[in-house]
């Protein structure tokens, strides 16, 4: 019963909801028509012409199919994977004949059998390989091998932070032996999370509770030098993002922006929903002298990796140097999560 | 029979960490007397701090604002009498992986109080040797230093457009002003080859900031010719000895 289970998940279709499925489609079905177009052409010069045509002949019924299936995907979910799969082969052919038939009369003829029949076996033939080529895509992001990846890109945290961390903390056990006992708790509560199985998206809430207790043990040491301010009144707490995204960009944050400066920083952490969207800026004071550090790059790619898991092509992460500040902006789409 | 105690500086950007070392030379103190005679929170502090007080050895963290532990000690080694210098870090691979290859002695964080006491027993002698600042830092110092009213500055070599000896003094030209460095224009021409290039005898001038050169009729009628720099009116006189070395450059680029 198990292997069957697996096929399934395994052939299971694209989400048509997503815009990277839409963009991968559109984007093999427009290089088979390069290579088409490419084969059949015999007059160089009239290339860039005949590829037009032929896009113009093969967009219309590829991004008519794929709204008729974003429709239909209710339907196609329910179904078995096999029946499914000849549904989506019977839309696109569906598609593209009724546009071949729309079009012949303006090529001033009608609609003949042969092109009926051309566009019905090219339609069957590139959904079919679009097909094959995202259940190959999703065997290779399958969930396990992705939870792997998850698991070895969260696991992560500067060594740089933990030991001056229990440095401070020592620094306090004489002098202040209840400050200490409590940033050794928070440092174990901050531990408890990263050391986590952290899979599943966590309510920003969540994630802000985290980051403080870091910037709590961060304060220890580096006291009135290490301002923070929050902007999140644009945000519902409900949203939600991906565990441990926020706690490394901070670390960076820290590590660049404050420790060098010779007069105390600000970090400025603003979170806003637009529609549909949820939008996280990060920023610090670029401090003159301090370069690029490769730990910088790790942390950061590191999250973009982890977006790419979790949203595929509909999150981004984008560094920019603003007005000597270094800013990192984080577009995701916005999930609520369940009222807790 | 009673030697004197070990005279040492903390230098550290966090107060935690400082407070931590002092607690670790009081628990020491009975089998090896030292006294804390300072603590800077970076470099340039400490480099105040030891216009005022003498130390034996400086604890000196890595990682700090303005002027950071390896540009301290490239400092302190242009000095004379200045501390010996025992590295403290939390963790950096790069500085580590220098100080292993130059047999050079660190402190990690945090810092154990055995530990401290073998290194500060076997003391270097001395300010950290060249070869090792190169290791840990291979394009050398960034910045020089300038004493003003009792104050030190950092002048950034990259905004230095040339240097010029006046009687005692060096002073630094930079587009913003002028600094008295308190170093030999020979001792920054050799340390500073690939930056600077000599016009004169009393004049180094950075090779970035040369736009080119024109012949002038001098005061005294004899034409000579002088270094023109980019977005400086001022013109620099060459020497008859530097400009066969100027004029071989000026064509190479």
């Amino acid at each position: 019963m198990f292997s069957i289970r697996q096929n399934q998940e395994l052939t299971r279709l694209p989400d048509f909801g997503n815009i990277g499925v839409w963009l991968r489609a559109l984007l093999a079905v427009n290089l088979g028509a390069v290579l088409a177009a490419v084969a059949a052409n015999r007059v160089l010069a009239q290339l860039p012409a005949e590829f037009t045509m032929l896009a113009a002949a093969v967009e219309p019924p590829l991004i008519a199919s794929l709204a008729l299936l974003y429709a239909l995907r209710r339907t196609l979910e329910r179904a078995s994977p096999r029946l499914a799969a000849a549904l989506v082969i019977a839309v696109a052919a569906a598609a593209s004949v009724a546009f071949e038939t729309l079009l012949a009369p303006l090529q001033g003829a009608a609609a003949l059998p042969a092109a009926l029949a051309r566009a019905t076996f090219w339609a069957v033939v590139a959904s079919w390989l679009l097909l094959e080529y995202f259940s190959a895509r999703a065997r290779l992001h399958s969930p396990a091998l992705a939870e792997a990846r998850l698991m070895a890109l969260t696991a992560r945290i500067r060594p740089h932070f933990l030991f001056n961390a229990l440095n401070a903390v020592l620094s306090l056990i004489r002098s202040e032996p209840r400050r200490a006992e409590a940033a050794i708790e928070e440092l174990a509560d901050l531990f408890r999370v990263l050391m986590q199985e952290n899979r599943d998206l966590l309510p920003l809430s969540q994630e802000i509770a985290l980051a403080r207790k870091y910037l709590d043990l961060e304060r220890l040491r580096l006291g009135e030098r290490l301002q923070v301010k929050w902007d999140i009144e644009a945000c519902p707490p409900d949203a939600l993002v991906p565990p441990l995204m926020l706690q490394p960009l901070l670390e960076n944050a820290v590590y660049h922006g404050i420790e060098p400066a010779e007069q105390p920083a600000e970090i400025v952490v603003r979170f806003t929903r637009r529609g549909e969207q949820l939008l996280i800026e990060l920023s610090n004071p670029t401090v003159a002298g301090s370069g690029d550090h490769p730990g910088n790059r790790m942390a950061q790619d590191n999250i973009r990796e982890r977006l790419a898991l979790y949203f595929d092509l509909e999150a981004s992460l984008e560094v920019e140097l603003r007005d000597s500040r270094y800013l990192v902006r984080i577009t995701m789409p916005y999930r609520a999560g369940v009222a807790a | 029979m009673n030697a004197p105690p070990l005279r040492i500086l903390i230098v550290d950007d966090e107060a935690p960490a400082r407070a931590r070392l002092r607690d670790l030379i009081g628990d020491i103190s009975a089998e090896l007397p030292a006294i804390v005679v300072g603590e800077a929170q970076d470099g340039l502090a400490a480099l105040e701090a030891l216009q005022q007080v003498a130390a034996d050895v400086a604890l000196v963290d890595i990682r700090m604002p303005r002027l950071d532990g390896i540009g301290l000690a490239q400092q302190l080694a242009a000095r004379p009498g200045a501390p010996a210098v025992i590295f403290v870090t939390a963790y950096d691979q790069y500085a580590v992986r220098a100080f292993e290859l130059s047999a050079v002695d660190y402190l990690l964080k945090p810092v154990r109080a055995g530990r401290l006491l073998e290194a500060l027993k076997k003391l270097p002698s001395g300010a950290v040797d060249a070869p090792t600042l190169r290791r840990l830092q291979p394009e050398g110092r960034h910045h020089l230093t300038s004493s003003e009213r009792g104050r030190l500055l950092l002048v950034p070599l990259a905004e230095i457009v040339y240097l010029k000896a006046e009687l005692k003094y060096v002073t630094a030209r930079t587009r913003a002003r002028d600094y008295l460095v308190e170093e030999a224009l020979t001792a920054l021409e050799q340390e500073f080859a690939e930056r600077f290039v000599r016009v004169h005898r009393s004049c180094l001038v950075a090779r970035e900031a040369i736009a080119g050169c024109e012949r002038e009729t001098g005061p005294d009628g004899e034409t000579r010719w002088v270094i023109l720099l980019k977005d400086f009116s001022e013109k620099l006189p060459v020497s008859r000895r530097q400009w066969p070395q100027l004029k071989a450059l000026l064509q190479q680029e």
